[in-house]
């Protein structure tokens, strides 16, 4: 017995320790280096006006709807894009509602984008990612969004095409993950370069 | 599959896990030895004499198997409670910018019992749930503690084998103190930096708003004063009502310092809902890398300090050699099925050369996703970067498989290794069985009584999966909290009960097991059998550490069995997958194997 209750008191020791070492000192340490380091990361990577106003951050995608815009990927997030409840759809492969969802998703994208009512479709374009905040779409997907947005700016495909190439990411080190784009930052850049009509 | 590129990709992981193996394992060396020497020592050695001070623990003073357990159990209970009531009162303590309310006892308790029992479960959604007090102490605390734990009983476990006629296997507190301060915090902390470096988040701000571009509508359900949804004439259809979306509000906090630990002590429970899928948490393929790396570090070490503990490097490499062939075998087939993708989506225009998608991320792609669900399960991490839900059957029966062979492909820090070492004392007494003698284990006699322990490990955590999941899906609380119907909806469910009980924490997370009505059953069951997971594997694994180590030794004769070398390593392998698929080959076909054919032949549910 006696063993026991001195096996408790180190036992509320220890966690009362570990608690100041492991829940204080070495969060507020990583803190303190992250802002001093990587202040933008550390914070968000947000993406702001000239006036100070927050308007999103380059790591989440938020919706664009028009034609002027490429979109991202549908999303299961909330009500769409939510970032306060990241989510995918969690739907399985035999669902009848992913199968209807998905059939929906690839004829409004055959029609917005002026696609053949039998053309193939790039699978992250009509499929919800994983968080529901997946700020990427890939390199074809971009591709087939290209001359919709061209032809709401006025524009050349040309000019679209070389602005997915200049924003596109290839694989990190050249070897890590798949090649990309982020639509927010290829919107952004497509606004500076080409103000909307 | 025949992309180079990711062939490339899995050659780099598999020498990079090679490469940290056998210098992490020297390390480890040092930090199981209470008078070991590390190039920490000048920093950390007068904190953990502190800390022993304060707390009255002398490290030199070994416990036997009894004491060992009653610490372990007393220090988990204790911690557990800790937790409890942190997040029972959060709204009463500080750091809650989001004024986020206290927790439910069922949810508490489901809570505090997945962190304490390394598992990691989340009932909850990380960033609507939890303030930065209860991510940062509550929920941290444990993941330094569960994964030293878990390190500590795997280091007993090869003292018992290691040592002859001996009573005590070690210092529970020295082993926890050391695991902790020379090897997680270090490690985590340049960990964290650099994972802040790609993007994730620490600070202590409150949640940002920002004015998106395009401002859009979308469709709610009206609700009353009260909160309660509005029904239509007749009364079922929810009332509708346009909501304008102007603004996306940002999650803040302090993460990157939980998430390296989150991975490096393979306990997987994420800041946020989609865990390690949310940008903020997996910004990059580069973090992604390094998170998988992470996962597989320590217990890959672990199987280098067992051979140069045991003095037969080689009977490490050989546990090393059958861990890494299953690895091998479950990502090639995930990533095989993955990359074939849904028939049924691709009948619809769906692009068949990317795979499956769904649920998935562009900058991970198939091949990173497949390979992060299979360490993730081999592991008893349950971080995931894509969700498993939406796997094809096949994509998904692999980390279903893995977390019901215990978890034991490198499996969890320490857990992996001692559950493994369940499987080595199994495979020894059937290579006994056929050649008709007594059965030996590194000299040791493996007699009745250890495999009668081995055998109430197996049986209790089978039992317990089996059981919960039966018992689930033929009750309403059971079905009710399902997100898809037919096989998948019964996959998910045995899929929660293997991973509550494998301490796993990954999902089929379209379940539901904190639902809105507030019906305990799912919360208190998962909770329940992640402490059977956990303690009721522990306890007789640490029996068997007390026992073997008070064994004598018997010199090695032409009979004895060799634990090294190919033929043990195809033996142990046959072990694990023959224990694994007589146990659970029933329930699978009823799951994911007839949805394959299922969804092959078109069918919809």
């Amino acid at each position: 017995m006696k063993t026991i209750l001195l096996e408790i008191k180190t036992s509320l020791l220890v966690t009362l320790i570990f608690a100041v070492l492991l829940c204080g000192a070495y969060p507020l340490a990583v803190w303190a280096g992250a802002q001093a380091i990587f202040p933008a990361q550390a914070n968000g990577s947000l993406v702001s006006d000239k006036d100070g106003t927050v308007r999103g951050s380059l790591l989440l995608a938020q919706n664009f709807a028009s034609d002027k815009y490429f979109q991202p990927r549908p999303s299961a997030a909330g009500t769409g894009y939510d970032a306060t409840s990241s989510s995918g759809t969690n739907l399985g492969p035999t669902s009848q509602k992913l199968s209807d969802s998905i059939k929906a998703a690839v004829a409004a994208y055959r029609t917005s984008n002026g696609l053949a009512a039998d053309a193939v479709v790039p699978a992250d374009a009509v499929t919800s990612s994983g968080s529901g905040l997946d700020p990427h779409i890939s390199l074809t997907n971009a591709g087939l969004q290209a001359a919709r947005v061209a032809k709401a700016r006025g524009i050349s495909v040309a000019q679209v095409q070389a602005l997915i190439t200049q924003t596109g990411r290839a694989r990190d080190w050249g070897v890590f993950g798949e090649p990309s784009v982020n639509v927010l930052q290829l919107n952004l850049v497509l606004d500076q370069a080409y103000a909307a009509k | 599959m025949n992309n180079p590129n990711s062939w490339f990709q899995f050659a780099l992981y598999v020498g990079a896990l090679l490469l940290v193996t056998k210098p992490l394992g020297l390390y480890l060396l040092q930090v199981l030895d209470p008078k070991g020497k590390t190039w920490l020592d000048p920093v950390v050695r007068p904190i953990e004499r502190l800390t022993y001070r304060i707390c009255g623990i002398d490290p030199a003073k070994e416990q036997n198997w009894i004491g060992y357990t009653v610490a372990m159990l007393l220090f988990s209970l204790v911690s557990l409670l800790f937790t409890y009531f942190i997040l029972r009162y959060q709204d009463h303590l500080p750091l809650n910018p989001q004024n986020f309310p206290g927790l439910s006892p069922h949810l508490a308790f489901n809570t505090a019992a997945s962190f304490t029992t390394n598992t990691n479960w989340q009932s909850y959604g990380g960033e609507s749930t939890m303030s930065y007090f209860s991510q940062m102490v509550a929920l941290t605390i444990h993941n330094f503690m569960s994964a030293a734990v878990g390190i500590a009983i795997a280091a007993a476990l090869v003292r018992g084998i290691a040592r002859q006629t001996a009573q005590t296997i070690g210092n529970f507190w020295a082993d926890t103190v050391r695991v902790t301060y020379y090897l997680l915090v270090p490690v985590s902390f340049v960990f964290a930096l650099f994972l802040v470096s790609q993007g994730i988040i620490q600070n202590f701000k409150p949640y940002t708003v920002a004015k998106t571009y395009e401002p859009y509508t979308v469709q709610v359900p009206k609700t009353d004063d009260k909160g309660q949804p509005v029904l239509a004439a007749d009364g079922k259809t929810p009332v509708l009502v346009d909501q304008v979306v102007d603004t996306q509000t940002i999650v803040q906090g302090p993460m990157a310092s939980q998430i390296a630990i989150k991975m490096l002590g393979t306990n997987g429970g994420g800041y946020a809902n989609a865990n390690a899928a949310h940008p903020f948490e997996n910004p990059t393929a580069l973090s992604n890398f390094l998170q998988m790396l992470s996962i597989f570090a320590i217990p890959s070490a672990l199987t280098f300090y067992l051979g140069r503990m045991v003095k037969n490097p080689r009977h490490g490499w050989a546990v090393w050699g059958a861990m890494f062939a299953l690895f091998v075998a479950g990502t090639l087939v995930c990533w095989q099925a993955e990359a074939r993708g849904n028939p049924i989506h691709q009948k619809l225009g769906v692009a068949a050369a990317d795979g499956n998608m769904e649920g998935k991320e562009v900058r991970f792609g198939i091949f990173n996703s497949a390979l992060f669900a299979t360490i993730t399960t081999d592991a008893s991490c349950g971080a995931v970067n894509a969700m498993h839900d939406s796997f094809t059957p096949i994509g998904g029966l692999v980390p279903l498989f893995n977390i019901q062979t215990g978890e034991v492909i490198f499996g969890g820090v320490g857990a992996g290794l001692y559950g493994m070492l369940i499987f080595v004392i199994l495979a020894v007494f059937i290579a006994g069985l056929m050649v008709g003698r007594t059965p030996e284990y590194l000299g040791k006699k493996i007699q009745a009584y250890d495999v009668k322990l081995v055998m109430l490990v197996l049986i209790v955590l089978s039992a317990t999966i089996l059981g919960g999941t039966a018992w689930a899906s033929i009750s309403d609380w059971g079905q009710a909290g399902l997100n898809n119907s037919g096989p998948h909806g019964f996959s998910e469910i045995l899929y929660a009960y293997s991973s509550a009980v494998g301490n796993n924490g990954s999902a089929f997370a379209g379940l539901t097991a904190n639902p809105a009505d507030g019906n305990p059953h799912w919360d208190t069951t998962l909770g329940i059998a992640m402490l059977i997971g956990r303690f009721l594997m522990i306890i007789p694994i640490l029996a068997l550490a007390g026992n073997l180590a008070s064994k004598k030794l018997v010199p090695a004769s032409a009979g004895t069995f060799k634990v090294e070398g190919l033929t043990f390593v195809v033996l142990l392998v046959g072990t694990v997958v023959l224990v694994g698929a007589l146990t659970f080959l029933p329930a699978l076909a009823m799951g994911p194997v007839v949805e394959h054919y299922l969804m092959g032949a078109g069918t919809l549910f």
